[in-house]
Order: C-alpha cells, then structure tokens, then sequence
C-alpha cells in the first residue's frame, strides 16, 4: 500500500537520470550556443588535426618562434584525430560559435564552407595586400583545391596525394622490380609473393572506417577500376558493376595479403607497422614520406617509392591538403591571419629545417621548395615522386565516365561526410568479414538512395 | 534518499502529526532548493532543448537554419535498422557483461572472504581494474593487450596454437564486452564482499552443526542471504554498463561496420558524423522514454531489495 508514491516520486527520480544520460550522450546537440568567444585580443585559438607534422612540429615552432615574434598574439591549440576535427569544426562554423578562429580543414570542406559563407576570403581579405606571402607559389591542384570562385579560402599546411612505398629488400630478395607506374594486377601479384603471415604482410591498406579512412584509398580503387559515386543524373552506382569489381579487389587483397586487424587501421597505424618493418608494400598518402624519412631512419633506407597503382585510368592517386582557414567573424581575425599566413610560408619551412633538417619540411604546397637545392637533396628519394603525384592529380575529373561532382577520394556534397562514413563502415565490414562485399554495398546503395537528386545536386 | 524518506514513517501509526506550519515547511525544504534546482537546470531544461529540436529538421553541415518537420525524425527512428540494431547491440552488450561480471565477482568474493596471508594486496590487486579510467582501460587493451601483432594476448595464447588473431575485427563485440566485463567484476565483487562479511557466523556455525557441506552452506544460506547485495549489483553495474561509451570509441570506434555500435555510440555519431541534429534529438527522446520504462522496473526491485534487507 505504500507502493504508489514511491512509483511516483521514483518516476520522477528516473526521468531526472534518464534525461541526465540522454543529455551526455548528446550535449554537443544542445549546448552549442554558449561557447563563448575569445574576448581576450590577440588571441588565436586553432583546431588541429593530430598528425605528426603538427603535433610534432607546428605546435612546438609556434611556441619556440612565432609566440616570441609576435608577444601580444597568445596561440591556443586544440587537437582532435581527423573525424573529431571534422565534427568539432563542423559545429563551430555552422552555428557561428566562433570557439576557434583559425580552423584546420581540407579541399572537401573549403568549397562547402565557402559557398555558405562561413569562412573569410583569404585572397581578397589578406592575400591581396600581403605581398610576401606568393600565393602564386601554391601547387596549382593544390591552391585550385583550396579555392572557390577563384578565391582562396583556405592556405595550404601541406598537400599530399596517394603513392605506393615499398621495401626494396624484401623485392630485391623475392626477384621482384617494382615499375614506376605499377597496375593493381602487378601490386596484387606483389603481394602474393612477398607476404608471409605472422612476419611481413604483403600490402598495408586502410580498413577503419570513414570517408578519410578506407574510402579515401579504395575511392582511388574505384575511379581506376572505372567506376563511380553517382551517374550525370546523381543516381547512385555503388552497385554498378565496376564499382563492385574495384571493392571486392581492395577487400579481398587487404584480407588475403593485409595486414591483420586491418578493419581497425588507418594512417597513423600504418605508419607504424610499416615502420617496424611489417610490410612489404604500403598504399597510403605522400606525406608518409616525409614521416618515415624523420622517425624510422632504418626503414627509411630500404624504402622506395611508386606512383599509386591504375587499373583504367592513367593516374589514380588521390589529392588532399590539411590547409588552415579562417571562420567568418572569428574574433581578432587580424591576429588569426598573422598565424595562418606564418605557418604555410616559406619562411617557416626554412624554421623546420633548422630545427629538424629538410626532410621533415612539410611537403606538396609550394612549388619554390621543389627547387631548394637543400630540399631536394635531403629529401632526394621522395621529392620528385610526391610532386608529380600531386601535380597530376584532377579533382574536377575524378573518373573515367563523367561524373556530376568533384573530388577524387571524397564527393564534395554535404550529403557525402555522413554517407562516406555509413559506406565506410560497410566495407569495413566486409573487411573484418562481417558481411560480404555485395551486402556492404548493397547497404550503401541504399544509403545513397535515401537523397534524392535534387538534394544531392543541391543549389550548384 | 527518496527511498529512505519513504521507508521512514510506518503507515499503521495513526497519532495525527502535529500541524507543521508554512513557514516550518518552508524552513525544512530550504536546505534542498539548491540542490533541486541546480538538479532541474541541468536535466530537465536541456531535455526541453532537445525536446524541442526532436522536432525540427536541424543539420549542422547545411546552412539552411533549423524548421519544424513534425514528426519525421521520429518516424525515421523508428523504420531506421540501425536504430534497432544498436538498441540490439546495447542490450546484448550490458547482459552480458552484468551477467557474467556478476558470477565471477560472486567467485572471486567468495575466495576473498577466507583469510590467508597477504589477503589485503590480493584485494587491492583485484579491485584495481575498477579503479583505472574507462578510457584508458580500453585503450591499454586495445593496443597493449589485444593488438594482432605486438599483443600480450596473442603472445601468451600462441603456445597454444594461437596466431595473430585480429581480436578487434573478428571479435570485435565480444572484444568490447570482455573489458566492460574486466572492468565491473571487482564492483560486482566489493558488493558482494560486503554481504559475506556481514553475514552472521553463527548460523555458518549452526549450519557446520547440522552437518552441511560447504556447498549446501553456500546454497541454503549464503546465496539466500547474498541476493539482496547481488540484486543492487545488477541493478547498479546495468545503469552504467548501458551507457559505455568510453571502451566502444577508444576500441572499435563501433566497428567493423556498425558491430558494436550501441545505444550511445550511435547517437554520438549522428551528432558527430551526420550532424544530424533533429534526428539525434529524435533519438535521444526515444531511448528517455524506454529508459524510464526498464528503470521503473529496475526501481521497483530496487524498492524491493531494501525491503527486504529491513525484513
């Protein structure tokens, strides 16, 4: 008999914690106005991804260098893996909470943002009356990435396309020579003969899920193979024959030949195993290069280079820049620029030869550094290979057929940040052996679907 | 404190309490205000909010500024499988991880409560893993301990014809489950500890007397007397158990594919990844409502438990 209030006021008690809990799991949704936005002048608060050639080289310059340059400008960072960094910019951009005013973004998000308007125009704002800042000197894909409407919105930190590394012991050994411009058909014979379970793994490939992840490397599989996202009139093709024939050769030579666990691996995985020696082949960013040259001198040494592998296309390889952008009415923007525009010039290049000679210099944005004697010298294996790589590179002509949209490893519609990842997570998958292929793409082709193609074309 | 308030008063006596007035009422709230509407700041009114934008079609990733659509976010929760599949996800992931938590913590008490020399460091020793930070639990166990190639794991299973298995991909759920489970059952165990120590020795010895075995002893007596501790075990370790959040993210980000997506997770994603702010709102609403629905179970048993220690 004592039992209604205590169901009553438990009820209430519950409904206290329940809200309590439903509120953690989403607080980002509802707390997004009160961010406050930096009163204190002079102070630049940016988003990072945490990549090595930042966390390892930006960050500590800006404090060494460009804090005792400029004394009145305090420089705050906030660093975020590449999903968090998306979602944290994401957030503050859109809702004008300004938490940041320098944002570290890519060639995905810059024509995105830019047509919204939610970032500065950096030629006409800043560019235009800075003369020693050579924006001409940009990699053209590069600085054409960066822009829209013929304005840069974004400066590049350092641009990377796709390339294969190898092991030249280990083909030395097995009577293998890898040619310049290899076809997958070659890099899958490769792998058969160089990989030895529990030792070496034939190929390294991305399998964690996300658009950045293992579709920006299978992406590069399926414009070779001949396929694409959506036709001329944005219907999906995730289930067109080649972009099914490309999927099952990337699954099924990363599960014959990969790496194990590679549904968990990206980049900075990677990075590692190639490092400790435990792959033959590595199918993965430019930039890499850069990071092996700096941190695994030994493997460094047995290390070569070739242009990612084609299947259809002449070249595949993809084309990204981790550039640094300015929100609109981010505060002390004046301040932000003297930032921005300290950490993409060429006099910072030459701070991080000083501090960790030139081969750590970040590479793929400015064509004067492909000409620095000192560059091309310490940096003599790899130099050439990553500018031709990025050089040519075609995100306005991804494919082999004629597609509506541009970008080569990712499709520039908002649309493609949650549908990248829902496809990313079904191949992942079917990388782990969860499901097969054709579901995986089955269920995103579904996913695709769900927009139609007017949403998907949008207003351009 | 609600249920102590509640158990207070026994309901036979029938002397009228005095006439408390106004203002004495007032004097004896007072003290709890703070608390109350610190309480209501921070649930109930962001539950409002997200009331609210469950309605709206609200996308962070677009600039088109948030409009009301009805009820479609709610429909798409409802027709949406991966809405279902991480609700699936969560369930299983918290049963069995309370379950089986549980059932060692009940072992492991059970050896605890005799006494041997160094008992003490063996206890701190097995408490520990509760005490380490979720995250950094999963992340030790994600690389240190389960990685396919450098993993003390498979390290240690390979005498056993164990080679270079990729714990996270091909058991990625079970994965999940077994850190939830490494973390939780020294709780399950303090809990129960607490029970066995308060247990009168005189009925163990009566017992002794009348010649049961030491397994008669823990059927007739001890588990009848543990249950009570064992109930508030599962009741406590399933409200936490079903909001991790920590193991799934540093482990499998929710992978390989959507394998170990729960509850939580999901609805991080849809803020985080499809800025979906409508449809997370959505989402969030309908897992308060099933949420009040289970815990009033829970809550009833919980009123129960008390019960019956007071009996």
């Amino acid at each position: 008999m004592r039992y209604p209030p205590v169901r009553l006021r438990a009820l209430g008690a519950v409904g206290c914690v329940a809200a309590l809990a439903a509120l953690a799991a989403c607080s980002s949704g509802g707390s997004n106005g009160s961010s406050s936005s930096n009163s204190n002048s002079g102070t630049v608060t940016v988003a990072v991804v945490s990549n090595p050639l930042i966390t390892g080289q930006m960050i500590p310059l800006t404090t060494s260098n460009f804090e005792k340059q400029y004394p009145g400008i305090k420089v705050k960072f906030a660093t975020y893996t590449e999903g968090d960094l998306r979602a944290a910019i994401e957030k503050n951009v859109s809702t004008h909470s300004n938490a940041f005013n320098v944002v570290m973004i890519g060639p995905y998000e810059t024509p995105l943002f830019a047509k919204n308007g939610w970032l500065t125009n950096l030629s006409k704002q800043y560019i235009a009356s800075d003369p020693g800042y050579d924006a001409a000197d940009l990699l053209p894909p590069i600085g054409k990435a960066l822009s829209y409407k013929g304005d840069l919105y974004a400066v590049p930190f350092y641009g990377e396309s796709s390339m294969m590394f190898y092991n030249k012991t280990l083909f030395q050994q097995a009577g293998l020579t890898m040619p310049h411009n290899p076809t997958w058909a070659q890099v899958e014979s490769f792998a058969a003969k160089l990989n030895q379970p529990g030792k070496v793994s034939g190929i390294c490939l991305r399998g964690l899920a996300g658009w950045g992840d293992n579709m920006a490397a299978l992406d590069t599989v399926v414009n070779t193979f001949g396929g694409q996202w959506f036709d001329m009139n944005w219907k999906p093709q995730l289930t067109s024959p080649p972009f099914v024939e490309a999927t099952n050769f990337y699954v099924n030579l990363v599960r014959k030949y990969g790496e194990p666990g590679a549904a968990n691996d990206s980049f900075n995985q990677l990075l590692t195993l190639y490092g400790q020696g435990k792959c033959a082949m590595w199918y993965d960013a430019t930039v890499a290069a850069t990071s092996i040259a700096t941190t695994y001198p030994d493997v460094y040494k047995q290390t070569g280079y070739a242009l990612a592998p084609v299947n259809k296309t002449k070249s595949s390889g993809w084309l990204w820049t981790w550039a640094l952008g300015i929100p609109q009415g981010a505060s002390d923007s004046g301040a932000a620029w003297k930032f921005v525009s300290w950490a993409t010039s060429k006099q910072y290049d030459s701070l991080v030869a000083q501090k960790y000679g030139w081969s750590a210099v970040p590479p793929g944005t400015r064509t004067s550094l492909y000409s620095n004697p000192d560059y091309k010298k310490a940096a003599a294996p790899f130099a050439d290979i990553t500018l031709e790589s990025i050089n040519s590179t075609d995100p306005e002509h991804p494919t082999l057929n004629p597609v509506p949209y541009t970008g080569i490893q990712y499709v520039v519609i908002p649309q493609f940040e949650s549908l990248g990842l829902t496809v990313g997570q079904q191949v992942a998958g079917a990388i782990a052996g969860t499901e097969s292929v054709s579901q995986a793409l089955q269920a995103g082709q579904s996913a695709a679907s769900q927009y139609t193609p007017a949403q998907l074309s949008g207003s351009g | 404190m609600t249920l102590l308030e509640d158990l207070a008063p026994p309901p036979e006596v029938e002397v009228k309490p005095r006439a408390v007035s106004r203002r004495e009422r007032w004097q004896l709230r007072l003290p709890l205000l703070p608390a109350l509407i610190y309480t209501i700041v921070v649930t109930q009114i962001p539950f409002l909010v997200t009331l609210w934008y469950s309605f709206q079609s609200y996308f962070w990733n677009t600039p088109a500024p948030a409009h009301f659509n009805g009820l479609a976010n709610y429909k798409t929760v409802f027709t949406n499988p991966a809405f279902r599949g991480s609700l699936v996800r969560s369930v299983v992931m918290t049963v069995t991880a309370v379950i089986v938590a549980m059932i060692l913590g009940v072992f492991f008490a059970v050896l605890l409560d005799r006494k041997f020399l160094g008992r003490s460091v063996v206890r701190t020793l097995m408490i520990t893993p509760f005490l380490v930070m979720p995250v950094a639990a999963a992340l030790v166990w994600a690389g240190p301990m389960l990685d396919p190639q450098f993993g003390l794991v498979n390290y240690l299973l390979q005498p056993f014809g164990v080679h270079h298995v990729a714990w996270l991909s091909t058991h990625a759920l079970g994965s999940v489950i077994l850190v939830m489970i490494w973390q939780w059952t020294p709780f399950m165990m303090l809990i129960v500890l607490a029970g066995l120590q308060s247990q009168p020795s005189d009925t163990l010895e009566a017992a002794k007397v009348d010649g049961a075995g030491a397994f008669a002893t823990f059927r007739e007596l001890t588990f009848p007397h543990l249950r009570p501790y064992i109930e508030l075990g599962v009741l406590l370790g399933s409200i936490y158990l079903v909001n991790t959040f920590d193991a799934v993210k540093a482990m499998t980000q929710g992978g390989p594919g959507t394998s170990t997506t729960n509850l939580p997770y999901y609805l991080y994603q849809q803020v985080n990844n499809a800025f979906d702010i409508g449809g997370a709102a959505a989402t969030g609403v309908v897992t308060v409502i099933l949420t009040i629905i289970v815990a009033t179970f829970a809550l009833r048993m919980f009123a129960r438990v008390f019960q019956f220690e007071e009996a």
